[in-house]
């Protein structure tokens, strides 16, 4: 199985999320930088499918030069290579842009299974792996809590999660899969793995050697803008029920008034 | 302020980086829980284990990491530093582990070490008996010589078979091997005479598996601390030791575990570091939040002063166990030096935690704070591995050797 995975470098899910303000992109200098959290799973999975059936994986992210801390954690779990791609011409990307950067280099990783989080947790969007799936042509099962392939038979099956319950979900190889939380207990790196993690090969590739060119990929050309941003509004008081015997029912009054019950 | 540390290399950075990371989230949120349960964190070994984290100092050819001491007591330090019952078990691990590296047979290193540093293996220490802990060459734990089978043509011994009962045993009952000491019948004295099979001839080393026959694990003792951490008597009857399973020579046992316990008590000075930083770190918090008269209680001289002594204590325990860890790394001898730490740094961690219950009032004296739990843990730091008149007993022997 020659398995890719998707990670991406993201602030401190713990951090307060902040734009920059001079072009309104994700502040990613000013916080602590970390791989999302999701992602973490999506790597999990993949090392269990190699080490259950054999293969490679590979961990593809696009982020600026830092994001290489997120590429040698991935590494120093137990991937194998990794590819990086980076230019400041990608600065300000939107998730068309960047889907389209990152399907050019996963395309040419021809990959048996492509493996991402459902989201990441600056931008939040969870439309990446939807997205990489069309420019590859490739069919995407969602919300995996459960991954079984089947190479020989060249299919992937998925328990994909429900509100009350999960279907069970079939496709093709070469897929793209896309898991939640629910699937995996992610493992530390070793301190083995964090040495190995220096020697495995890494390639670093700017928007050229890519095949893109700068003028589709980056802020000024990307399809949506962010005109203004307000920080969220601080947390009110909240409301003091005092109880003169009737502290249930208005309870329930405020539950209702706030559309909760 | 948590300790500022100078490390000798990237690798030994990231490794430092790598334990704080797990063991923020794997120890620190469960031990005061575990501890009030008296339960016994197995998982958490296992996953630091699979980090690599309790083989660190063997070298890499028998699976270990390959760290000097200088870098492994440090990770030690950090993990008392969220749970010192937990780095009281890696020490103790490191130590089991430890006669079979120095004393083993090329053959029985690499056949045996490997699985033992893995990971996923918990090892123990048995050297103590109920009259024999201060004193360990009066045990009276006993291994006789098995004969081989002589209708199957077996020249050589069988093996043995160990009985008698060791006392306070860390991770009795939940580990997965044992070292084990225990008096043999002399090597010269062959021959099938009865005063032969038992004429004393030292202690032996031996490596016993878990799931042996004859092993009889009693309940944990009711301890005042380190809860989580079992400590039980072992019964041994007539436990069956094939002759691979000796470790060094036959008679050389009692200078394997006088070894062991050389780098044993660097292990336990560097645990009581981390659990004294941990609870000045825990008091100096305390005190610039808690105001009285006005002011938050650090900035009462009378208090504030208590703190400077307290970290004075951690820094100065801290830099002799390193010093005494760089002897060991250099090849240098530190028996003295390895008492002088553990002497040093569990009196200060005695100390320091006496203080941090001080500086929280009556806060410190509820088990509502872990100020109290610290106190109870360093206790025993003072008494095992060599209690602190031992540690006194070997420095001057030292003294007046030179
Ligand atoms: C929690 C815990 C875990 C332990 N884990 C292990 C383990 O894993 N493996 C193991 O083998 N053992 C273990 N021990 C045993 C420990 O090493 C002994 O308890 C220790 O060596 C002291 O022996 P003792 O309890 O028999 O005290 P004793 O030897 O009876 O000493 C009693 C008192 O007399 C003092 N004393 C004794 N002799 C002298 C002397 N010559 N000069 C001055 N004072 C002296 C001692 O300092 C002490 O204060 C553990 C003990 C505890 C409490």
């Amino acid at each position: 199985m020659n398995i890719v995975v998707t990670v991406k470098q993201v602030p401190d899910t713990w951090a307060e999320k902040k734009l920059d303000a001079s072009d309104r992109t994700t502040d990613r200098k000013s916080v602590d930088n970390v791989m999302n959290e999701m992602d973490e799973y999506g790597v999990e999975e993949a090392l269990r499918i190699k080490e259950a059936h054999g293969g490679e994986v590979t961990v593809v992210t696009m982020g600026p030069q830092k994001a290489v801390e997120t590429i040698r954690k991935a590494l120093s779990m137990g991937a194998d290579k990794a590819v990086h791609l980076t230019d400041d011409a990608l600065h300000g990307s939107d998730a068309l842009q960047t889907s389209k950067a990152l399907a050019k280099v996963i395309a040419t990783l021809s990959p048996d299974l492509v493996i991402t989080a459902t989201e990441a947790s600056d931008a939040r969007g969870g439309v990446m792996g939807a997205l990489l799936a069309e420019r590859l042509g490739l069919p995407q099962l969602t919300l995996a809590r459960k991954v079984t392939v089947d190479p020989a038979a060249g299919t992937v099956q998925i328990e994909r999660q429900a509100d009350n319950g999960y279907a069970l979900v079939e496709a093709s190889l070469p897929a793209v899969v896309g898991v939640v939380e629910k699937i995996n207990e992610p493992r530390y790196p070793s301190f083995k793995g964090i040495m190995a993690a220096k020697k495995k090969p890494l390639t670093t590739l700017g928007v050229g050697e890519a095949g893109l060119d700068a003028s589709e990929v980056g802020l000024a050309s990307a399809g949506s803008k962010v005109d203004d941003a307000e920080p969220r509004p601080p947390r009110q008081s909240g409301t003091i029920v005092k109880d003169e015997g009737d502290g249930g029912a208005k309870i329930a009054e405020f539950l209702a008034t706030q559309k909760l019950i | 302020m948590p300790a500022e540390r100078l490390l000798p290399t990237d690798e030994a950075r990231e490794l430092l980086g790598l334990v704080a990371d797990i063991t923020d989230q794997e120890l620190e949120p469960r031990a005061s829980i575990d501890e009030a349960a008296s339960q016994f964190p197995r998982k958490a070994f296992t996953v630091l284990g699979r980090a690599g984290l309790l083989g660190l100092p063997f070298s890499e050819e028998v699976g270990g990491g390959g760290q000097p001491y200088e870098v492994y007591l440090q990770v030690l330090e950090e993990i008392a530093y969220r749970w010192a019952a937990v780095g009281v078990g890696v020490s103790v691990h490191v130590m089991s582990c430890f006669p079979l590296d120095r004393f083993g047979s090329p053959a029985q290193r690499a056949e045996l070490l490997p699985s033992l540093l893995a990971g996923d293996l918990l090892g123990a220490y048995c050297l103590s008996e109920s009259h024999a802990g201060s004193d360990p060459a009066a045990m009276m734990t006993r291994a006789t010589v098995a004969p081989g089978d002589p209708a199957a043509g077996d020249a050589a011994d069988a093996g043995f078979r160990i009985s008698g009962t060791k006392a306070w045993v860390t991770h009795g009952g939940v580990a997965d091997f044992y070292t084990v000491f225990a008096r043999t019948p002399s090597a010269a004295s062959a021959g099938d005479t009865p005063a032969a099979k038992t004429a004393d001839g030292g202690i032996s080393c031996f490596l016993v598996d878990a799931g042996t026959s004859g092993l009889d694990f009693y309940p944990p003792e009711h301890k005042m601390g380190l809860t989580a951490s079992p400590t039980t008597q072992i019964g041994f009857n007539d436990v069956p030791v094939p002759a691979a399973r000796l470790v060094g020579a036959r008679g050389q046992g009692l200078t394997i575990a006088l070894t062991a316990l050389d780098s044993g008590r660097l292990g336990i000075a560097a645990v009581a570091v981390g659990l004294a930083q941990r609870a000045l770190d825990d008091a100096v918090a305390y005190a610039q939040e808690r105001r009285t008269f006005g002011k938050a209680i650090i900035d009462h001289q009378g208090l504030g002063f208590l703190l400077a002594d307290m970290a004075a204590a951690v820094e100065s325990a801290r830099a002799t166990t390193l010093a005494a860890a760089r002897r060991r790394d250099h090849g240098l001898p530190f028996s003295r030096q390895a008492s002088i730490a553990k002497l040093v740094a569990t009196d200060a961690a005695m100390k320091v935690t006496e203080d941090a219950v001080q500086v929280l009032g009556g806060a410190g004296y509820t088990r509502d704070h872990p100020a109290e739990r610290y106190m109870r843990e360093a206790k025993v730091m003072q008494i095992f591995e060599g209690t602190n008149q031992i540690q006194r007993l070997v420095i001057s022997r030292h003294l007046a050797r030179s």
